[in-house]
């Protein structure tokens, strides 16, 4: 695809949305039968799974801490998942996400109560369309919680960033690629705890802030999303 | 491996925040004393060591032809990489970069990328087969603490100190510096913000967060870190603190 004249039009993106506006986001927790834990997050066309694995006994043993759990996030695309195939294995981009997604992930979870154990949290981008680790972390949190390792909060997330001048929610590829700025953000909703950010491209005082605000309206909704997985998750059914 | 502290010294620290007091007698707004000395490095094209209290790092630019990316046919290519190397910390250990390594190139790559310090599009020698290439290496001697900061200020002074490669394909009359984004990283302990993180108070922070500012104050870069967390308003003291103390790090520049 070539780079469009302009990637908004009378207020509107590429694919018709407002700046403040969210693709369409579904979230099913409980996919995976053999995990602990599991959830499936589709954001518009990025479909990404998370499974949790644990609390589980440390392999190797000489990485054990003697006082907490270790938790253990491995960040990882398909070969198949973008354009041009995408060689397997870990590359310096999903190492750094791995980092930052168990850092944006450990401050909600009790690890003090697993102490010499691991928990493993596995995210597969299967089709990818710009935000993916915030769309692992979303699916992460949900898997956790549907295996219920106990959890201060969930952790919500979604990038916000800016495209021709205009400060807009949630980049699709082509704003990611031909926009000024991407702001990943993750918050644990209910303390307003900002527990990842990274940001490239530009940004003065003022916009800085306006994405903020964008940001924490947009993990409001999100995080309803993730609960609402949950609870249809545990629902009661009747006749079931 | 992880760094060790005891935990008197680790209450120590805390404490000593709550009465905004640090270990070595600092304000939290105070880095330690800096120094960058240019061009030690005959046979890179640019270098730079710099000194932040006890941490040192020394970062060397080295030009090169190179194939150019597919999308970008015209413009020149620019490749940073982070070695902690063993001599600089009994926690650094050989091998192949790990994701402490590989985070800090990464951070630095994109404050010098993002702001488009290096104008790429004039690095271009023949359309689709040959650009040039800007290597910057960082090279991490010391390990005291703010390894971000040094980087990122070591790899701003070898690109100052750039002299082009002595070659026919080399057409322009100087090197193409556009801007001179300054990284500030921010450490939170026990509530408190402070710059310039040494050793100590790293191992002990809750979480920190790099801010990268160009000479207008806006930001092109930013990293958080740590397994805490940061509130709104902490996070907008913070971006207040890295745009002050930028301009007193691009000093060091001149």
């Amino acid at each position: 695809m070539e780079k469009p004249e302009k990637l908004i039009v009378d207020g509107k993106r590429l694919d018709g949305r407002a700046p403040d506006e969210l693709r369409p986001l579904k979230i099913e927790a409980g996919v995976l039968k053999r995990a602990d834990g599991s959830a499936y997050v589709e954001l518009g066309a990025n479909k990404v799974l998370a499974a949790v694995y644990g609390p589980r006994e440390m392999h190797p043993r000489h990485e054990q801490q003697p006082d907490i759990a270790v938790l253990r996030c491995r960040y990882a695309m398909a070969p198949f998942s973008v354009e041009e195939r995408k060689r397997p294995g870990p590359d310096r981009r999903s190492v750094e996400i791995s980092k930052v997604t168990r850092e944006a992930i450990e401050p909600v979870l009790f690890l003090e109560l697993y102490p010499r154990s691991v928990i493993d949290v596995f995210i597969e981008v299967l089709q990818a369309d710009a935000g993916t680790r915030t769309a692992g972390i979303n699916a992460a949190a949900v898997a956790l919680a549907d295996a219920g390792v106990p959890m201060r909060d969930l952790v919500s997330a979604v990038a916000v960033g800016k495209v021709d001048g205009t400060i807009v929610l949630d980049l699709t590829k082509e704003e990611d690629q031909w926009g000024t700025t991407d702001m990943p953000v993750a918050i644990v909703p209910r303390k307003k705890m900002i527990t990842l950010l990274q940001m490239d491209g530009h940004f003065t005082g003022a916009e800085f802030k306006q994405a903020l605000d964008l940001a924490f309206n947009a993990c409001e909704r999100i995080y309803e999303a993730q609960r609402q997985a949950l609870r249809e998750r545990y629902a009661i059914k009747q006749g079931g | 491996m992880y760094e060790i502290v005891s935990s008197v010294k680790r209450n120590y620290i805390a404490d000593l925040a709550l009465h905004e007091k640090r270990l070595d007698g600092r304000t939290f707004d105070q880095f330690r004393e800096i120094s960058v000395e240019k061009g030690l490095i005959k046979s890179a094209n640019g270098s730079a060591r710099v000194k932040i209290g006890k941490t040192q790092v020394l970062v060397g630019v080295k030009i090169e032809h190179a194939e150019p990316f597919p999308d970008t046919p015209e413009s020149g290519v620019l490749m940073v990489n982070a070695e902690l190397l063993p001599l600089a910390s009994p926690t650094f250990e050989p091998g192949r970069p790990d994701e402490n390594a590989i985070e800090l190139a990464r951070v630095v790559d994109r404050c010098i990328r993002e702001s488009e310090t290096i104008d790429l599009e004039k690095l271009g020698i023949k359309p689709g087969e040959d650009v040039w290439a800007v290597f910057i290496d960082i090279y991490v001697l010391d390990h005291d603490g703010n390894l971000i900061d040094a980087s990122a200020l070591a790899a701003m002074a070898a690109l100052l100190n750039v002299k082009p490669p002595e070659e026919e394909a080399w057409t322009l009359p100087e090197f193409p510096i556009q801007k001179r984004p300054v990284m500030v990283t921010v450490s939170k302990i026990n509530g408190k913000l402070m710059v310039d993180p040494c050793l100590d108070e790293e191992s002990v922070a809750d979480a920190r967060i790099s801010i990268a500012t160009t000479e207008d104050g806006s930001i092109c870069a930013m990293q958080k870190g740590g397994t805490g967390y940061f509130s709104r308003e902490e996070l907008e003291k913070a971006y207040e603190l890295a745009r002050a103390k930028a301009d007193e790090l691009r000093q060091h520049l001149r």
